[in-house]
Protein backbone atom coordinates (compact mmCIF):
# COMPACT_ATOMS: atom_id res chain seq x y z
CA UNK A 1 0.00 0.00 0.00
CA UNK A 2 1.27 3.53 -0.80
CA UNK A 3 1.51 6.15 1.80
CA UNK A 4 -1.79 8.36 1.81
CA UNK A 5 0.46 11.28 2.43
CA UNK A 6 3.71 12.20 -0.20
CA UNK A 7 6.30 14.67 1.50
CA UNK A 8 8.03 16.60 -1.64
CA UNK A 9 11.46 15.73 -1.27
CA UNK A 10 12.77 19.09 -1.39
CA UNK A 11 15.77 18.45 0.07
CA UNK A 12 15.87 20.21 2.65
CA UNK A 13 17.06 19.29 6.29
CA UNK A 14 13.63 19.44 7.85
CA UNK A 15 12.66 16.20 5.42
CA UNK A 16 13.78 13.36 8.27
CA UNK A 17 12.25 15.66 11.16
CA UNK A 18 8.68 16.17 8.82
CA UNK A 19 8.44 12.38 8.73
CA UNK A 20 8.89 11.66 12.44
CA UNK A 21 6.30 14.83 13.02
CA UNK A 22 3.82 12.31 11.10
CA UNK A 23 4.66 9.20 12.08
CA UNK A 24 4.22 10.30 15.63
CA UNK A 25 0.62 11.32 14.93
CA UNK A 26 -0.24 8.20 13.15
CA UNK A 27 -0.07 9.06 9.71
CA UNK A 28 1.19 7.30 6.76
CA UNK A 29 3.58 9.41 4.89
CA UNK A 30 6.54 9.02 2.07
CA UNK A 31 8.98 11.14 0.89
CA UNK A 32 8.78 10.97 -2.77
CA UNK A 33 10.75 12.42 -5.56
CA UNK A 34 8.44 11.31 -7.79
CA UNK A 35 5.71 13.88 -8.89
CA UNK A 36 2.89 11.13 -9.76
CA UNK A 37 2.74 10.25 -5.96
CA UNK A 38 0.98 13.52 -6.26
CA UNK A 39 -1.60 12.42 -8.54
CA UNK A 40 -3.27 9.67 -5.76
CA UNK A 41 -2.23 11.36 -2.59
CA UNK A 42 -4.54 12.71 -0.03
CA UNK A 43 -2.35 14.81 1.45
CA UNK A 44 0.81 16.34 0.86
CA UNK A 45 3.54 18.11 2.70
CA UNK A 46 5.99 20.41 0.84
CA UNK A 47 8.62 20.99 3.49
CA UNK A 48 11.64 23.75 3.04
CA UNK A 49 14.59 24.88 4.97
CA UNK A 50 17.56 27.04 3.74
CA UNK A 51 17.42 28.97 0.56
CA UNK A 52 14.65 29.68 -1.68
CA UNK A 53 16.62 28.66 -4.64
CA UNK A 54 17.64 25.43 -3.34
CA UNK A 55 14.19 24.52 -2.83
CA UNK A 56 12.54 25.79 -6.30
CA UNK A 57 15.38 24.09 -7.92
CA UNK A 58 14.68 20.77 -6.11
CA UNK A 59 11.37 21.01 -6.90
CA UNK A 60 11.89 21.97 -10.70
CA UNK A 61 14.55 19.61 -11.46
CA UNK A 62 12.06 16.37 -9.68
CA UNK A 63 9.68 18.03 -12.03
CA UNK A 64 7.42 19.15 -8.97
CA UNK A 65 6.24 22.30 -9.99
CA UNK A 66 2.82 22.08 -12.50
CA UNK A 67 1.82 18.59 -10.48
CA UNK A 68 2.13 20.79 -7.28
CA UNK A 69 0.08 23.08 -8.86
CA UNK A 70 -2.45 20.58 -10.39
CA UNK A 71 -2.72 19.52 -6.68
CA UNK A 72 -3.42 22.31 -4.64
CA UNK A 73 -6.14 22.90 -7.75
CA UNK A 74 -8.18 20.13 -6.57
CA UNK A 75 -8.21 20.91 -3.04
CA UNK A 76 -6.83 18.62 -1.31
CA UNK A 77 -4.87 19.27 1.45
CA UNK A 78 -1.66 20.85 0.87
CA UNK A 79 0.97 22.33 3.79
CA UNK A 80 4.16 23.94 2.84
CA UNK A 81 6.20 25.20 5.92
CA UNK A 82 8.84 27.75 5.71
CA UNK A 83 10.82 28.03 3.04
CA UNK A 84 7.95 25.90 1.94
CA UNK A 85 5.56 28.32 2.09
CA UNK A 86 8.07 31.13 0.81
CA UNK A 87 7.88 29.45 -2.59
CA UNK A 88 4.01 29.47 -2.70
CA UNK A 89 4.22 33.21 -3.74
CA UNK A 90 5.64 34.62 -6.43
CA UNK A 91 9.60 34.56 -5.86
CA UNK A 92 11.96 36.13 -3.34
CA UNK A 93 14.78 38.69 -3.13
CA UNK A 94 16.81 35.80 -1.67
CA UNK A 95 17.15 33.97 -5.27
CA UNK A 96 16.71 34.77 -8.52
CA UNK A 97 14.56 31.23 -9.92
CA UNK A 98 10.54 32.26 -9.94
CA UNK A 99 8.45 30.96 -7.49
CA UNK A 100 5.53 28.21 -7.99
CA UNK A 101 2.75 31.92 -7.71
CA UNK A 102 -0.10 29.84 -6.27
CA UNK A 103 -0.12 33.05 -4.41
CA UNK A 104 0.43 36.71 -5.14
CA UNK A 105 3.52 38.62 -3.37
CA UNK A 106 6.78 38.67 -2.78
CA UNK A 107 9.66 37.21 -0.16
CA UNK A 108 11.39 39.54 1.54
CA UNK A 109 14.17 39.68 3.80
CA UNK A 110 13.97 41.18 7.23
CA UNK A 111 14.81 45.34 7.16
CA UNK A 112 18.50 45.85 8.00
CA UNK A 113 17.47 48.66 10.83
CA UNK A 114 14.40 46.35 12.29
CA UNK A 115 13.61 47.45 15.98
CA UNK A 116 11.06 47.19 18.82
CA UNK A 117 10.84 49.27 21.16
CA UNK A 118 14.02 51.14 20.40
CA UNK A 119 16.22 48.16 20.61
CA UNK A 120 17.75 46.54 17.33
CA UNK A 121 16.83 42.89 16.15
CA UNK A 122 18.43 40.22 15.19
CA UNK A 123 18.18 38.44 11.81
CA UNK A 124 17.61 35.22 11.63
CA UNK A 125 14.53 35.52 13.45
CA UNK A 126 15.71 32.65 15.31
CA UNK A 127 13.58 31.23 18.37
CA UNK A 128 9.56 30.68 19.78
CA UNK A 129 7.83 33.52 19.25
CA UNK A 130 3.63 34.39 19.66
CA UNK A 131 1.47 33.20 16.70
CA UNK A 132 -2.43 35.19 16.55
CA UNK A 133 -4.41 33.29 14.56
CA UNK A 134 -7.30 34.63 12.73
CA UNK A 135 -10.78 33.92 13.58
CA UNK A 136 -11.27 32.13 10.41
CA UNK A 137 -7.96 30.11 10.38
CA UNK A 138 -8.65 28.97 14.07
CA UNK A 139 -12.37 27.75 13.20
CA UNK A 140 -12.15 25.32 10.52
CA UNK A 141 -8.65 24.38 9.09
CA UNK A 142 -5.17 23.00 10.05
CA UNK A 143 -4.49 25.97 12.67
CA UNK A 144 -8.00 24.54 14.57
CA UNK A 145 -8.34 24.35 18.24
CA UNK A 146 -5.07 25.86 18.50
CA UNK A 147 -4.81 28.39 21.40
CA UNK A 148 -4.23 32.40 20.70
CA UNK A 149 -0.72 33.49 21.13
CA UNK A 150 0.77 30.21 21.35
CA UNK A 151 4.47 29.81 21.01
CA UNK A 152 6.27 28.43 18.19
CA UNK A 153 9.51 28.08 16.95
CA UNK A 154 10.80 30.12 13.92
CA UNK A 155 14.01 30.18 12.17
CA UNK A 156 14.41 32.69 9.02
CA UNK A 157 15.26 35.50 7.66
CA UNK A 158 13.19 36.58 4.92
CA UNK A 159 9.69 36.81 5.15
CA UNK A 160 6.27 36.68 3.29
CA UNK A 161 4.26 39.93 2.04
CA UNK A 162 1.45 38.58 0.89
CA UNK A 163 -0.36 41.06 -2.17
CA UNK A 164 -3.83 40.02 -1.05
CA UNK A 165 -4.04 40.05 3.11
CA UNK A 166 -7.08 37.64 3.10
CA UNK A 167 -4.69 34.90 2.97
CA UNK A 168 -2.66 35.88 6.09
CA UNK A 169 -3.74 32.87 8.63
CA UNK A 170 -1.78 34.06 11.62
CA UNK A 171 0.99 36.40 12.17
CA UNK A 172 3.58 36.68 14.82
CA UNK A 173 5.47 40.15 16.35
CA UNK A 174 8.84 41.12 14.89
CA UNK A 175 9.68 44.60 14.45
CA UNK A 176 6.65 44.40 12.52
CA UNK A 177 3.23 42.24 11.85
CA UNK A 178 5.07 39.19 10.13
CA UNK A 179 3.00 36.90 8.01
CA UNK A 180 3.68 33.55 9.95
CA UNK A 181 0.94 31.31 8.42
CA UNK A 182 -1.10 31.78 5.42
CA UNK A 183 -4.46 29.92 3.73
CA UNK A 184 -6.22 29.21 1.24
CA UNK A 185 -8.62 26.89 0.75
CA UNK A 186 -7.20 23.45 2.00
CA UNK A 187 -3.28 24.94 0.96
CA UNK A 188 -1.90 26.12 4.43
CA UNK A 189 1.56 27.46 4.85
CA UNK A 190 3.40 27.88 8.31
CA UNK A 191 6.72 30.18 8.56
CA UNK A 192 7.72 28.41 11.97
CA UNK A 193 8.17 24.95 12.21
CA UNK A 194 5.95 22.84 13.59
CA UNK A 195 7.67 20.01 13.65
CA UNK A 196 9.98 22.00 15.87
CA UNK A 197 7.36 23.30 18.07
CA UNK A 198 6.60 21.04 20.63
CA UNK A 199 3.08 19.41 21.42
CA UNK A 200 1.22 22.43 19.39
CA UNK A 201 3.49 21.79 16.05
CA UNK A 202 2.49 17.92 16.51
CA UNK A 203 -1.09 19.36 16.83
CA UNK A 204 -1.13 21.18 13.30
CA UNK A 205 0.22 18.01 11.65
CA UNK A 206 -2.41 16.44 13.48
CA UNK A 207 -5.17 18.08 12.42
CA UNK A 208 -3.46 17.91 8.87
CA UNK A 209 -4.10 14.41 9.27
CA UNK A 210 -7.73 14.15 10.04
CA UNK A 211 -8.55 17.01 7.22
CA UNK A 212 -6.82 14.46 4.65
CA UNK A 213 -9.14 12.05 6.20
CA UNK B 1 7.82 39.37 21.11
CA UNK B 2 10.63 36.85 20.76
CA UNK B 3 11.55 34.76 23.99
CA UNK B 4 15.01 34.46 24.93
CA UNK B 5 16.02 30.92 25.23
CA UNK B 6 17.27 28.45 27.80
CA UNK B 7 19.59 25.88 26.35
CA UNK B 8 20.76 22.07 28.52
CA UNK B 9 23.96 21.39 26.53
CA UNK B 10 24.25 17.16 26.37
CA UNK B 11 28.21 15.99 26.16
CA UNK B 12 27.52 12.57 24.37
CA UNK B 13 30.56 10.17 24.26
CA UNK B 14 30.37 7.24 22.40
CA UNK B 15 26.62 7.09 21.84
CA UNK B 16 26.23 7.96 25.53
CA UNK B 17 25.68 11.09 27.78
CA UNK B 18 28.43 11.70 30.28
CA UNK B 19 29.37 14.13 33.30
CA UNK B 20 27.50 13.43 35.93
CA UNK B 21 23.34 13.20 34.97
CA UNK B 22 21.44 12.59 38.52
CA UNK B 23 17.98 12.60 37.59
CA UNK B 24 16.25 10.39 39.73
CA UNK B 25 13.47 10.37 37.33
CA UNK B 26 15.42 8.61 34.69
CA UNK B 27 15.43 5.23 33.77
CA UNK B 28 18.66 5.39 32.31
CA UNK B 29 20.80 8.68 33.00
CA UNK B 30 23.38 7.98 30.02
CA UNK B 31 20.14 7.78 27.19
CA UNK B 32 20.30 10.78 25.67
CA UNK B 33 17.16 10.35 23.80
CA UNK B 34 15.48 10.12 27.56
CA UNK B 35 17.03 13.04 28.45
CA UNK B 36 16.25 15.11 25.94
CA UNK B 37 12.70 13.99 26.54
CA UNK B 38 13.65 14.94 30.21
CA UNK B 39 14.23 18.44 29.28
CA UNK B 40 11.51 19.19 26.26
CA UNK B 41 9.06 18.16 29.06
CA UNK B 42 10.45 20.75 31.47
CA UNK B 43 10.46 23.40 29.21
CA UNK B 44 13.64 23.34 27.29
CA UNK B 45 13.48 25.89 24.10
CA UNK B 46 16.46 23.62 22.40
CA UNK B 47 18.99 21.44 22.94
CA UNK B 48 22.60 21.16 22.34
CA UNK B 49 24.41 17.81 21.84
CA UNK B 50 28.20 18.33 21.97
CA UNK B 51 30.21 14.93 20.38
CA UNK B 52 33.22 14.53 22.53
CA UNK B 53 33.72 11.17 21.22
CA UNK B 54 37.67 11.35 21.07
CA UNK B 55 37.57 8.74 17.52
CA UNK B 56 36.16 9.14 14.43
CA UNK B 57 34.92 5.80 14.21
CA UNK B 58 32.55 7.22 16.60
CA UNK B 59 30.74 9.58 14.31
CA UNK B 60 28.46 6.81 13.11
CA UNK B 61 27.10 6.41 16.68
CA UNK B 62 26.51 10.24 16.68
CA UNK B 63 24.41 9.88 14.00
CA UNK B 64 22.46 7.56 15.25
CA UNK B 65 21.98 9.38 18.13
CA UNK B 66 21.00 12.32 16.76
CA UNK B 67 18.45 10.06 14.45
CA UNK B 68 17.05 8.47 17.59
CA UNK B 69 16.91 11.89 19.45
CA UNK B 70 14.73 13.51 16.91
CA UNK B 71 12.36 10.77 16.56
CA UNK B 72 11.19 11.39 19.87
CA UNK B 73 11.57 14.96 20.30
CA UNK B 74 10.48 17.65 18.54
CA UNK B 75 12.20 20.85 19.87
CA UNK B 76 15.51 22.21 17.42
CA UNK B 77 18.24 20.19 18.00
CA UNK B 78 21.98 21.93 17.62
CA UNK B 79 24.80 19.39 17.20
CA UNK B 80 28.61 20.01 17.43
CA UNK B 81 31.84 18.48 17.83
CA UNK B 82 34.17 17.46 14.66
CA UNK B 83 32.31 18.94 11.95
CA UNK B 84 34.91 19.41 9.33
CA UNK B 85 33.11 19.69 6.28
CA UNK B 86 30.18 20.02 4.50
CA UNK B 87 29.21 16.52 3.84
CA UNK B 88 29.83 15.85 7.91
CA UNK B 89 27.01 18.38 8.49
CA UNK B 90 25.00 16.96 5.61
CA UNK B 91 24.72 13.83 7.54
CA UNK B 92 23.64 15.55 10.77
CA UNK B 93 21.06 17.41 9.05
CA UNK B 94 19.89 14.41 7.14
CA UNK B 95 19.94 12.76 10.80
CA UNK B 96 17.55 15.82 11.97
CA UNK B 97 19.89 17.59 13.66
CA UNK B 98 18.65 21.29 12.94
CA UNK B 99 21.35 23.31 13.60
CA UNK B 100 25.15 22.09 13.01
CA UNK B 101 27.96 23.80 14.94
CA UNK B 102 31.56 24.24 13.63
CA UNK B 103 34.82 25.63 15.89
CA UNK B 104 38.02 24.22 15.03
CA UNK B 105 37.73 23.39 11.40
CA UNK B 106 36.39 26.76 10.92
CA UNK B 107 39.79 28.45 12.31
CA UNK B 108 42.33 26.37 9.97
CA UNK B 109 39.13 26.50 6.93
CA UNK B 110 36.97 29.78 7.17
CA UNK B 111 35.19 28.98 4.09
CA UNK B 112 33.82 26.22 5.47
CA UNK B 113 31.92 28.06 6.63
CA UNK B 114 30.25 30.00 3.68
CA UNK B 115 30.21 26.43 2.32
CA UNK B 116 27.66 25.11 4.81
CA UNK B 117 25.64 27.98 4.29
CA UNK B 118 25.72 28.08 0.59
CA UNK B 119 24.51 24.96 1.00
CA UNK B 120 21.97 24.66 3.82
CA UNK B 121 20.97 28.48 4.65
CA UNK B 122 22.56 30.39 7.10
CA UNK B 123 20.05 29.15 9.55
CA UNK B 124 21.78 25.59 10.02
CA UNK B 125 25.21 27.22 10.54
CA UNK B 126 26.28 27.75 14.06
CA UNK B 127 29.84 28.89 14.70
CA UNK B 128 31.12 27.54 18.01
CA UNK B 129 33.38 29.78 19.90
CA UNK B 130 35.42 29.16 23.03
CA UNK B 131 37.80 31.81 24.50
CA UNK B 132 39.54 32.89 26.91
CA UNK B 133 41.05 36.16 28.10
CA UNK B 134 44.79 36.58 27.60
CA UNK B 135 47.05 36.84 30.89
CA UNK B 136 50.11 37.61 29.15
CA UNK B 137 50.67 36.53 25.69
CA UNK B 138 54.45 36.03 25.77
CA UNK B 139 54.02 33.36 27.66
CA UNK B 140 51.34 31.37 25.60
CA UNK B 141 53.80 30.37 23.08
CA UNK B 142 51.70 30.65 19.91
CA UNK B 143 52.55 29.98 16.18
CA UNK B 144 52.61 33.24 14.22
CA UNK B 145 51.52 36.70 14.66
CA UNK B 146 49.40 38.19 17.23
CA UNK B 147 48.19 41.49 15.92
CA UNK B 148 44.83 40.98 17.32
CA UNK B 149 45.61 39.75 20.45
CA UNK B 150 47.27 43.11 21.12
CA UNK B 151 44.11 44.85 20.80
CA UNK B 152 41.90 42.10 22.39
CA UNK B 153 41.16 40.96 26.01
CA UNK B 154 40.53 37.23 24.59
CA UNK B 155 41.68 34.56 22.41
CA UNK B 156 40.52 31.75 20.81
CA UNK B 157 41.38 28.47 21.39
CA UNK B 158 40.26 25.25 19.08
CA UNK B 159 40.60 21.52 19.59
CA UNK B 160 38.43 21.39 22.78
CA UNK B 161 40.21 23.98 24.53
CA UNK B 162 43.67 22.72 24.05
CA UNK B 163 45.15 24.65 21.32
CA UNK B 164 45.65 28.31 21.35
CA UNK B 165 45.21 30.78 18.16
CA UNK B 166 45.88 34.34 17.38
CA UNK B 167 42.32 35.10 16.53
CA UNK B 168 40.30 37.60 18.78
CA UNK B 169 36.64 36.29 19.34
CA UNK B 170 34.69 39.44 18.55
CA UNK B 171 36.69 39.47 15.05
CA UNK B 172 36.04 36.24 14.50
CA UNK B 173 32.50 36.46 15.28
CA UNK B 174 32.22 39.26 12.91
CA UNK B 175 33.64 37.39 10.13
CA UNK B 176 31.59 34.37 10.82
CA UNK B 177 28.59 36.36 10.44
CA UNK B 178 29.74 37.47 6.89
CA UNK B 179 30.86 34.56 5.89
CA UNK B 180 27.38 32.95 6.62
CA UNK B 181 26.95 31.80 10.55
CA UNK B 182 23.41 32.10 11.28
CA UNK B 183 24.15 31.78 14.76
CA UNK B 184 27.39 32.01 17.30
CA UNK B 185 28.04 29.75 20.57
CA UNK B 186 30.09 31.54 22.71
CA UNK B 187 31.63 29.76 25.65
CA UNK B 188 34.17 31.71 28.05
CA UNK B 189 36.60 28.62 28.84
CA UNK B 190 37.62 30.99 32.05
CA UNK B 191 33.93 30.78 33.53
CA UNK B 192 33.63 27.18 32.13
CA UNK B 193 32.88 24.52 35.35
CA UNK B 194 33.34 27.72 37.79
CA UNK B 195 29.39 28.07 38.38
CA UNK B 196 30.75 31.85 39.38
CA UNK B 197 28.42 33.21 36.16
CA UNK B 198 28.96 33.83 32.83
CA UNK B 199 31.73 36.28 31.31
CA UNK B 200 29.58 38.99 30.50
CA UNK B 201 31.92 41.56 29.00
CA UNK B 202 33.19 38.82 26.62
CA UNK B 203 29.36 38.11 26.09
CA UNK B 204 28.57 41.77 25.36
CA UNK B 205 31.16 42.43 23.07
CA UNK B 206 30.41 39.57 20.82
CA UNK B 207 26.73 39.89 20.97
CA UNK B 208 26.65 43.71 20.85
CA UNK B 209 28.70 43.54 17.65
CA UNK B 210 27.12 41.36 15.29
CA UNK B 211 23.62 40.89 13.78
CA UNK B 212 23.16 37.32 14.68
CA UNK B 213 21.89 35.28 18.08
CA UNK B 214 24.57 34.62 20.31
CA UNK B 215 23.87 31.77 22.69
CA UNK B 216 25.99 32.17 26.11
CA UNK B 217 27.72 29.17 27.57
CA UNK B 218 30.19 28.71 30.21
CA UNK B 219 29.89 29.62 34.12
CA UNK B 220 25.90 29.08 35.19
CA UNK B 221 26.05 28.53 38.60
CA UNK B 222 22.71 30.17 39.79
CA UNK B 223 19.67 31.35 38.55
CA UNK B 224 20.70 35.46 38.34
CA UNK B 225 23.52 34.03 36.39
CA UNK B 226 21.18 33.17 33.12
CA UNK B 227 19.38 36.79 34.31
CA UNK B 228 22.73 38.89 33.65
CA UNK B 229 23.82 37.04 30.65
CA UNK B 230 20.32 37.85 29.06
CA UNK B 231 20.42 40.92 30.57
CA UNK B 232 24.13 42.29 31.04
CA UNK B 233 25.82 40.31 28.66
CA UNK B 234 22.95 40.77 25.78
CA UNK B 235 22.78 37.53 25.17
CA UNK B 236 19.85 35.70 22.83
CA UNK B 237 20.20 32.51 24.35
CA UNK B 238 21.27 31.02 27.33
CA UNK B 239 23.32 27.64 27.84
CA UNK B 240 24.10 25.15 30.76
CA UNK B 241 25.02 21.32 31.45
CA UNK B 242 26.18 20.13 34.39
CA UNK B 243 23.77 22.44 36.47
CA UNK B 244 20.87 20.96 35.20
CA UNK B 245 22.29 17.11 34.90
CA UNK B 246 23.07 17.57 38.34
CA UNK B 247 19.26 18.65 38.58
CA UNK B 248 20.67 21.34 40.71
CA UNK B 249 18.25 23.43 38.70
CA UNK B 250 15.48 22.93 36.77
CA UNK B 251 15.03 24.41 33.35
CA UNK B 252 11.32 25.54 34.19
CA UNK B 253 12.77 27.22 37.57
CA UNK B 254 14.99 28.98 35.38
CA UNK B 255 12.20 30.31 33.17
CA UNK B 256 9.63 31.10 36.05
CA UNK B 257 12.54 33.03 37.82
CA UNK B 258 13.21 35.26 34.67
CA UNK B 259 9.56 35.60 33.95
CA UNK B 260 9.91 37.15 37.26
CA UNK B 261 12.46 39.44 36.45
CA UNK B 262 10.72 40.45 33.02
CA UNK B 263 12.49 38.03 30.85
CA UNK B 264 10.03 36.86 27.71
CA UNK B 265 10.38 32.61 28.30
CA UNK B 266 8.63 30.36 26.46
CA UNK B 267 5.91 28.46 29.26
CA UNK B 268 7.08 29.98 32.34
Amino acid sequence: MSARIAIINTRAANLHSVSKALEKVGASAEVTSDPEALKNAAGVVLPGVGASDAVMRAINSQGFAGPVKKYAASGRPLLCICVGMQVLFDGSDEGEIPALGLLAGRVERFPRDLREDGKRLKVPHMGWNLVKFTPEAASDSVFSGIPQDSYFYFVHSYRCLPADPSVIAGTTRYGEDVCAAVLSGEVAGTQFHPEKSGDLGLEIYRNFVRRVG
Amino acid sequence: MLTRRVIPCLDVDAGRVVKGVSFVDLRDAGDPAELAALYDSEGADELVFLDITASSDNRDTMVDVVRRVSSEVFIPLTVGGGIRTVDDMRRMLEAGADKVGVNSAAISDPDLISRCSKEFGAQCVVLAIDAKRVINPAILNIEGELPQLAESPWQVFTHGGRRPTAVDPVKWAKLAEKLGAGEILLTSMDADGQRTGYDLQLTAAVSENVGIPVIASGGAGEMEHFYDALETGKADAVLAASLFHFGELRVSEVKSYLAERSIPVRGA
